[in-house]
């Protein structure tokens, strides 16, 4: 019954129980994305949250670079395979953006330059579980990376980790983002091999 | 008319028989996989391919799948990576008549089918022709079907690719042909390492100025897809953009050594 592929032995190079199933170790940072990297100047970036919510709220540039940030040591796991242990990043968490609103929406979409959006339940995205990041390894985000700001969920999928983000959008409803309309999994947990439709 | 929506069915892994290994380049091989319940793709998807060791141990990875939705079987571009874990083993130990799980196909983005007409722009680096080779080849079929049905002309197509050397050139021979058979195919090349006697080609890696020369116009709207390495990818699809192509139209896709 087992299936095993013939001569197949394996570099066993990554036995770290920090490893998702399926996933291999990435010094580098590989770069994916669908299209051309947008490049927004900073003086016409904002950041809004607006949907399901008593009152919109928008940021400009220089308005969020000056909420309190918080400096987020994690793992990441990107669908195509590789994972990379202790990432270092710089950002606004998503509960500062949503302190204060009052909504009854239980899920979210983010959305970004270029036109991609993901969605996500709104309890992953707070409880200090996800933040607007804007720095990598002590660095600005370099644009291919999602600068200026991208969002940072890191105990998903890293494509739910939205690049070149620009706002949230709260939903009563789910609705499915750019990847999860074309076949990827609607969740993207790492740890149950949540790749796609149906995993 | 909304669509009927059907629940996500799961992509099972399959078990696939090489039915032919082929040296494509010194660096590439190709393998055509027999895929029994194999439910079709679209030019442009890609597979899981997974490795498991005796005692269980695995491994996986993602290949673009080369060959056209209407031919027979999977055919896989490999490039073999000296510190992969998976691509020395598919590039150097498996042979014909093993088995190889995989399941796909993958991704709804970076496809192209004929009736999503052109004119196509496509630009390669290296292994990158994959999945730009499943688009030329399904457009080829297609132009066959509707000639016989003595129909319109297909989509015009402009594949610029970048190789290291003209012995690096993937399909070298298939491309060739279909461009020498098909006016409304363009074939370009850019040699960046090394040029036979006698090339009077590019010989330089893509730039704006090549670019600029072999794009079609933005104002003939053409849809571009992109794959090849990420420094491949980002400068030409900023260029692209530069020059006032819609970045809407612009797909990009990444092959690079990022562990495999």
């Amino acid at each position: 019954m087992s299936f095993f592929s013939r001569g197949f032995r394996g570099r066993r190079r990554q036995t770290d129980d920090r490893l998702p199933p399926g996933q291999y170790l990435v010094e580098g940072f590989p770069v994916l994305s669908a299209g051309p990297t947008p490049r927004t100047p900073l003086e016409e970036w904002d950041f809004s949250v607006g949907g399901e919510v008593d009152e919109p709220k928008r940021w400009t540039w220089d308005e969020f670079r000056a909420l309190p940030s918080e400096e987020i040591t994690r793992d990441i796991h990107c669908v195509t395979k590789w994972s990379k242990l202790s990432t270092r990043w710089e950002g606004v968490s998503v509960d500062t953006l949503l302190e204060g609103v009052q909504t009854a929406a239980e899920y979210m979409l983010a959305f970004c330059d270029g036109g991609y959006t993901t969605n996500l339940p709104l309890e992953d995205v707070t409880g200090g579980r996800a933040w607007i990041a804007y720095s990598f390894d002590g660095e600005p985000l370099q644009p291919e990376h999602g600068g200026p700001a991208r969002l940072l969920v890191p105990h998903l999928y890293f494509w739910k980790s939205a690049k070149w983000v620009r706002g949230l959008r709260l939903l009563t409803h789910d609705e499915p983002g750019f990847w999860e309309s074309l076949g990827y999994h609607n969740y993207g947990d790492p740890w149950r091999e949540q790749r796609y439709w149906g995993d | 008319m909304a669509e009927v929506w059907r629940p996500p069915r799961r992509l099972v892994w399959r078990i696939g028989e090489v039915v032919e290994t082929r040296h494509a380049t010194p660096r590439t091989k190709s393998l055509l996989l027999d895929v029994p319940g194999w439910e079709g793709h679209k030019a442009g998807q890609h597979v899981d391919v997974r490795l498991t060791a005796e005692d269980g141990y695995q491994a996986q990875r993602s290949y673009s799948i080369a060959s056209a939705p209407e031919e027979r079987g999977v055919e896989l571009v490999v490039e073999r990576l000296d510190d992969g874990e998976v691509s020395p083993y598919l590039t150097d130990e498996l042979r014909t008549g093993d088995s190889l799980e995989l399941r796909g196909p993958i991704g709804g983005w970076f496809v192209w089918e004929a009736k999503d007409g052109g004119p196509l722009f496509l630009v390669a680096g290296g292994s990158g022709i994959a999945p730009l080779m499943a688009m030329i080849r399904h457009r080829a079929v297609m132009a066959m079907i509707r000639h016989r049905a003595a129909a319109g002309s297909e989509a015009p197509s402009r594949l610029l690719y970048s190789s290291r050397s003209r012995e690096d050139i993937i399909f070298a021979d298939e491309l060739d042909h279909l461009a020498a058979s098909d006016g409304s195919l363009e074939v370009v090349h850019t040699l960046t390492r090394s040029q036979p006697p006698g090339w009077t080609g590019y010989a330089r890696r893509i730039d704006d100025e090549m670019l600029a020369e072999v794009a079609p116009s933005p104002e003939q709207r053409p849809l571009v897809f992109v794959c090849g390495p990420t420094p491949l990818v980002e400068s030409v699809a900023t260029t692209l953009v530069g020059l006032g192509h819609d970045a809407g139209r612009i797909k990009t896709e990444r092959f690079g050594p990022t562990g495999g």
